[in-house]
């Protein structure tokens, strides 16, 4: 009972990184009908920001996120422009390549800069973590849990109560009927690639300290949280959210119980008998093209 | 991507000729190969060149013409490798044996893969594709026992005719040249025009009787099947694999071998491989940076994707068909033979009975218990004001939608659960209010496909659904202008070959949605006068449309639905005087007498 304990509370822990690069795959498919598949990639590249400010500059931790963060923003915007933007008006395939070798760019570039040794990113707290009866509270996972009710709350608020969020709810539900209210659809999207960005940047800069900072780290989480998107149903924030929760804490169990080695199979495991059984996933209804 | 495969109807007349030319290519290959002596390096280069190329043209079929993608070809590669590795070396089983259990191996992986996720859609199809390639990788890594881990699988032999590299790279030649010929005509094939179909769009595909689902699979399978193929004469070819040499990594250079050489056609697969084998070679250099190399790859990837769509070959072909066209022969045009129309040989007085349909998304109740039926050889109108239910009746009758209760019974046939394609099969023939034709192809292939579905009563040889292309799209005006892109037809006129794509199947029931949305009033007399000649050939119809002219001029009978009820049902006198009817389309004054 206690190891189940134990175990839930990891398993929350690295799930709610996988919840928090979940939404940033949402958010974008929501607003621009195609899946990004150098979403991973924010994660990592904000990692790798984290390392160069805080390990190789030392720079304060606080310092270092925010600079990080920033970089993500411009990352963000780039990205846009350089990878989606030119091909809005082509069919899905051509930019779902294009993501494709964006994140073969990114994940390889940083390779040739900092070679294959995965760098490590010391934890944001002093105590490493304290005991409450059996259970062993991990002081990282606590901020990584914490951040991400932040987060969900602060989503929630944004796009139902302010205005702006409303205008990105009314872009990805139709482009053209917004562009004919006077919403520039451009800027809207941009928002989202920027915001996907820093959200998925932000889980990599906290899992950095548990994951090590690797260039495969990027691919790894990426599957995580596309599963996640399939279980939680595709397209549903809510959905994307309790996916994430959900995975990370099969991944947790299937490491303790079955076998480490093949830890990350348990995820494409997990994705095809979704898809097999139940492709609308938990929350989702099935979409079909209408004609 | 929207790439023109390069058959073009002027190249398939040309075939014999084209066929001439590449067995004598592929002769002079495959001599060369295997007389010419060259040095290791360079016997070890052509060897890659050639296994891989393989492996690429399986990207060409499930990318080029089926526009699906599959981001696991390392691994199908590598799994054809391990078996002859594992099979030769390990068990001491004969090399073709081997072959075989690889390319089983890898036909019932891609079968599976495609079987369990091609229904959903690109992304997912990526993805997975993606974790197959991990999952395939874990366990060459892994599972040391039988894979020998990361220290792969060394000593493999060639089979007892090849054991010299010389005649081994002929024989990979000569694999490639036959894989390259049937990749080459795979296009203007049922199966190829049914990819293709399904690459330009699934929903009309569907339409015209083409299983979506099962093409897709079809063109999947094949990918993975060249792929393991490829792996298994590498394997041969190099005598030693390993899983670095499989990894996902390689599944990216597999699909910037076929971007950057052009999807659309076998040709582009050898130029961009070979391209791809030997830049690397001569840029050494980037090798000695790890990563370096890959990241070029992936800038590659993206300025392929946004600058040259079509790739090198895409690029070249486009030139010189401009070129050719200059100087080009008028094709030689048959006369069209008269359309004949057989539907059904059924004999209930009624095509189609609906009864007690409804189509409710959620809350919202589209279509709440219709009921009607149309009589044989009558032309029946479905009308209501917008939003009255009539489109999601039209698309639940094709299929497109399913029910929520009701049945539908077409000549006799309960249809109700069946998916579009088999109520084609059946007899039912569509078209579309925004109108979907394959753009990519002519306006004689389009027609084609429509011809082509298994419950179509014509010879299914190609010059025979070729004539029936032909005099349908005669019977709708536009006879002479079979063999030109769809695309540059005017609007109007791709409403026509539409009606004729769905008429060149046979169908025992035509339904028409909205035909004269969009059309200016010239365009509305010519499509009258089509109508009146269809009904004239005996040919049920079933009509949608706003436009009360059109109508009461064609229409013996009258369905009017509102809020998904049907209001009224009759002749159109009667339907149309119905108080009813005239308050659904005029609204009412409360105190109006009426």
């Amino acid at each position: 009972m206690d190891l189940v304990l134990q175990l839930l509370f990891t398993g929350i822990g690295i799930g709610s990184v996988y919840a928090l690069v979940a939404l940033g795959f949402v958010l974008i498919f929501r607003a621009t009908n195609v899946v990004n598949f150098a979403q991973g990639e924010f994660s990592m590249v904000a990692a790798f920001l984290m390392v160069i400010f805080a390990v190789d500059l030392g720079w304060p931790y606080w310092l270092s996120a925010l600079l990080s963060l920033g970089g993500m923003a411009v990352y963000g915007v780039i990205f846009n422009l350089g990878v989606y933007y030119p091909l809005r008006h082509r069919t899905y395939l051509p930019v779902i390549i294009s993501t494709i070798g964006a994140s073969i760019l990114v994940t390889n570039t940083m390779l040739a800069l900092y070679g294959p040794q995965p760098q490590v990113l010391a934890p944001v707290f002093e105590t490493p973590g304290f005991n409450i009866g059996p259970v062993y509270l991990d002081s990282q996972y606590l901020l990584i849990i914490a951040v991400t009710i932040v987060l969900v709350a602060f989503q929630y608020w944004f796009f139902e109560h302010t205005l702006l969020g409303k205008k990105l709810q009314a872009t990805s539900q139709d482009k053209e009927m917004a562009s004919l209210l006077g919403i520039p659809v451009a800027a809207m999207i941009m928002i989202t690639f920027v915001y996907s960005a820093l959200i998925g940047g932000l889980a990599g800069i906290l899992v950095a300290p548990i994951l090590f900072v690797s260039i495969q780290m990027g691919g790894t989480i990426a599957l995580k949280a596309f599963a996640a998107t399939i279980i939680g149903g595709f397209g549903d924030v809510a959905g994307a959210i309790i996916g994430g929760l959900a995975l990370g804490v099969i991944e947790t169990f299937g490491a303790a119980y079955v076998s480490v080695p093949y830890k990350d199979g348990f995820a494409f495991l997990v994705l095809v008998l979704f898809l097999v059984f139940r492709p609308q996933g938990l929350f989702g209804e099935r979409v079909a093209e209408k004609a | 991507m929207t790439s023109i495969t390069d058959v073009s109807p002027a190249a398939r007349r040309t075939a014999p000729l084209g066929l001439l030319a590449y067995v004598a290519l592929a002769a002079v290959a495959v001599f060369f190969a295997a007389t010419h002596s060259f040095d290791a390096y360079i016997t070890n280069i052509l060897m890659q060149a050639a296994t891989y190329s393989v492996a690429v043209m399986g990207l060409t079929v499930v990318l080029g013409l089926c526009g699906q993608i599959n981001l696991a070809q390392a691994a199908f590669f590598g799994l054809g490798a391990y078996a002859v590795g594992l099979g030769t070396v390990d068990y001491g089983l004969n090399f073709w044996v081997c072959i075989g259990l690889g390319l089983v191996t890898v036909l019932a992986a891609g079968a599976f893969l495609g079987a369990s996720t091609i229904r959903l859609g690109g992304h997912y199809l990526a993805m997975v594709t993606i974790s197959f390639q991990q999952i395939v990788t874990l366990v060459m890594i892994n599972w040391i026992p039988v894979t020998h881990g990361p220290d792969g699988v060394s000593g493999i032999s060639r089979p007892g005719l090849f054991t010299t590299a010389q005649a081994y790279l002929a024989f990979c030649v000569t694999v490639l040249a036959v894989v390259g010929y049937l990749v080459w005509r795979l296009p203007s094939s049922p199966l190829g025009r049914a990819m293709r179909a399904v690459r330009d769009n699934e929903l009309a595909a569907s339409v015209a009787g083409i299983d979506v689902q099962r093409t897709k699979v079809t063109a999947f399978a094949i990918c993975a099947l060249l792929g393991g193929l490829g792996g298994a004469l590498f394997a041969g070819g190099f005598a030693y694999v390993s899983p670095d040499q499989f990894s996902f990594a390689e599944s990216i250079v597999f699909l910037t071998m076929v971007l950057l050489g052009g999807v659309a056609s076998p040709i582009g697969a050898v130029v961009g491989t070979g391209l791809l084998i030997l830049i690397p070679e001569w840029l050494r250099f980037l090798k000695s940076v790890p990563g370096l190399y890959l990241a070029i790859y992936g800038l590659a990837v993206i300025l392929i994707v946004l600058f040259m769509p079509d790739g090198i070959w895409g690029w070249i072909s486009q030139f010189t068909r401009r070129f050719g066209s200059r100087s080009g022969v008028a094709p030689v045009r048959a006369e069209a033979t008269a359309l004949e129309l057989r539907g059904s040989s059924g004999h209930a007085p009624e095509v189609l009975r609906v009864e007690g349909l409804a189509k409710h998304f959620g809350g919202l109740k589209a279509v709440d218990g219709v009921s009607f039926s149309v009589k044989r050889g009558s032309v029946h109108a479905l009308i209501g004001p917008n939003g009255s239910g009539k489109t999601t009746t039209l698309n639940v009758l094709s299929g497109i939608y399913a029910p929520t209760a009701g049945s539908i019974t077409l000549d006799g046939l309960d249809v109700t659960n069946l998916p579009p394609h088999r109520r084609t099969i059946a007899g039912l023939g569509r078209t579309f209010q925004n109108i979907r034709l394959f753009r990519t192809m002519t306006a004689v292939e389009n027609v084609i496909i429509g011809a082509e579905h298994p419950g179509n009563p014509v010879q299914k040889a190609h010059h025979a659904l070729d004539a029936r292309a032909r005099a349908a799209l005669a019977f709708v005006g536009l006879g002479d202008r079979a063999d030109e892109l769809v695309t540059s037809f005017s609007y109007g006129h791709q409403r026509l070959i539409e009606i004729a794509r769905a008429l060149a199947g046979n169908p025992t029931l035509l339904l028409l949605d909205e035909p004269a949305a969009g059309l200016n009033s010239t365009e509305k007399l010519e499509l009258t006068a089509l109508l009146k000649r269809i009904a004239a050939k005996g040919l049920t119809i079933l009509i949608i449309d706003h436009d009360m002219t059109l109508v009461s001029d064609v229409a013996e009978h009258i369905t009017v639905l509102n809020f998904g009820r049907r209001i009224a049902d009759g002749d159109p006198v009667s339907v149309l005087n119905h108080p009813d009817v005239v308050t659904a389309y005029l609204g009412s004054e409360p105190d109006a007498p009426y």
